[in-house]
């Protein structure tokens, strides 16, 4: 179990470098796949196998297709040679230091963080974990839900208006 | 020997300074859009991870709140990527560049 954990975190890490290191943007989607694999998996081993399915067929399947999608459409590849900005390099690596001791240093004086994850028994309500979610979200969060499918629905017609051809709003008397 | 909270806490944390780096250090627009998700997962992670250690001694949470929030977390995220993407699309039609060093102007 924990030798599990620490291979599905290295692949999640590693890929998740190689998205921010790879100059061709390809190169970079197909390890966000990879590196959002290694997540998936981390969720299950948190027993959240609802969540880590989701996000399989969400980020994985659904949104990593689209940004594939958008970057074969725009044919990028005419940016990959450019200099580095050495100023915004420097900036990062300073910013990311400071945060990871910051968060190294909290951890390490943080108590309840200090419990190991234990075994569930086999009769345990996690058990059931999509039912209960789904529950969760028909009952008490059903409002919320409703909000979620308007906020979709606007956003399909967002991204219509926007992906529109500018020629013809000019048309059509602008 | 189970990993405990902080590990997940901390490699919650490292995928999330892993995607903060990339949107300080890349210029292409579509990276930096592709690391923002990096983050937002990062921050699932560690929801994910409290709610498993919510009851103490490793136990998971009563509520299944934690795993909803994530649900739309994901579902939110996944309406802004289409509508991020859209964005892209239509300032690349406008400036033929996806280069944020290019875009330095607000008046197409």
């Amino acid at each position: 179990m924990s030798a599990l954990f620490y291979i599905f975190s290295a692949v999640m890490l590693v890929f998740g470098v190689l998205v921010v290191v790879n100059r061709n943007p390809v190169s970079s989607a197909l390890s966000l796949v990879v590196s959002f694999l290694g997540l998936a998996a981390l969720f299950i081993t948190l027993n959240a196998y609802f969540i880590g399915v989701i996000q399989i067929l969400v980020y994985t399947g659904a949104v990593m297709v689209l940004f594939l999608f958008i970057i074969m459409l725009l044919d990028i590849k005419t940016e990959q040679r450019r200099e580095l900005n050495y100023v915004a390099l420097g900036g990062g690596v300073v910013v990311i230091l400071a945060l990871v001791s910051q968060l190294a240093i909290l951890l390490a004086g943080f108590v309840p963080g200090k419990q190991k994850l234990s075994v569930l028994p086999d009769d345990a309500a996690v058990h059931q974990d999509v039912k209960r979610v789904g529950e969760a979200v028909f009952t008490d969060f059903n409002f919320h839900l409703q909000l979620l499918g308007i906020l979709l629905l606007i956003a399909t017609i967002g991204v219509v208006v926007l992906s529109r051809r500018q020629g013809r709003a000019d048309e059509s008397g602008e | 020997m189970m990993p405990s909270l902080n590990e997940y806490l901390m490699v919650s944390g490292l995928l999330f300074a892993i995607g903060f780096a990339g949107v300080l250090m890349r210029r292409n627009i579509i990276i930096i859009f592709m690391c923002l998700e990096m983050m937002l997962s990062a921050a699932n992670l560690s929801l994910v991870a409290f709610w498993r250690f919510g009851s103490g001694n490793g136990m998971p949470a009563e509520g299944y709140e934690a795993q909803v929030l994530v649900f739309f977390v994901i579902a939110v995220a996944a309406a802004e990527v289409a509508v991020g993407l859209a964005i892209i699309v239509a300032l690349f039609r406008a400036r033929c560049t996806v280069h944020v060093d290019d875009l330095n102007s607000m008046k197409g």
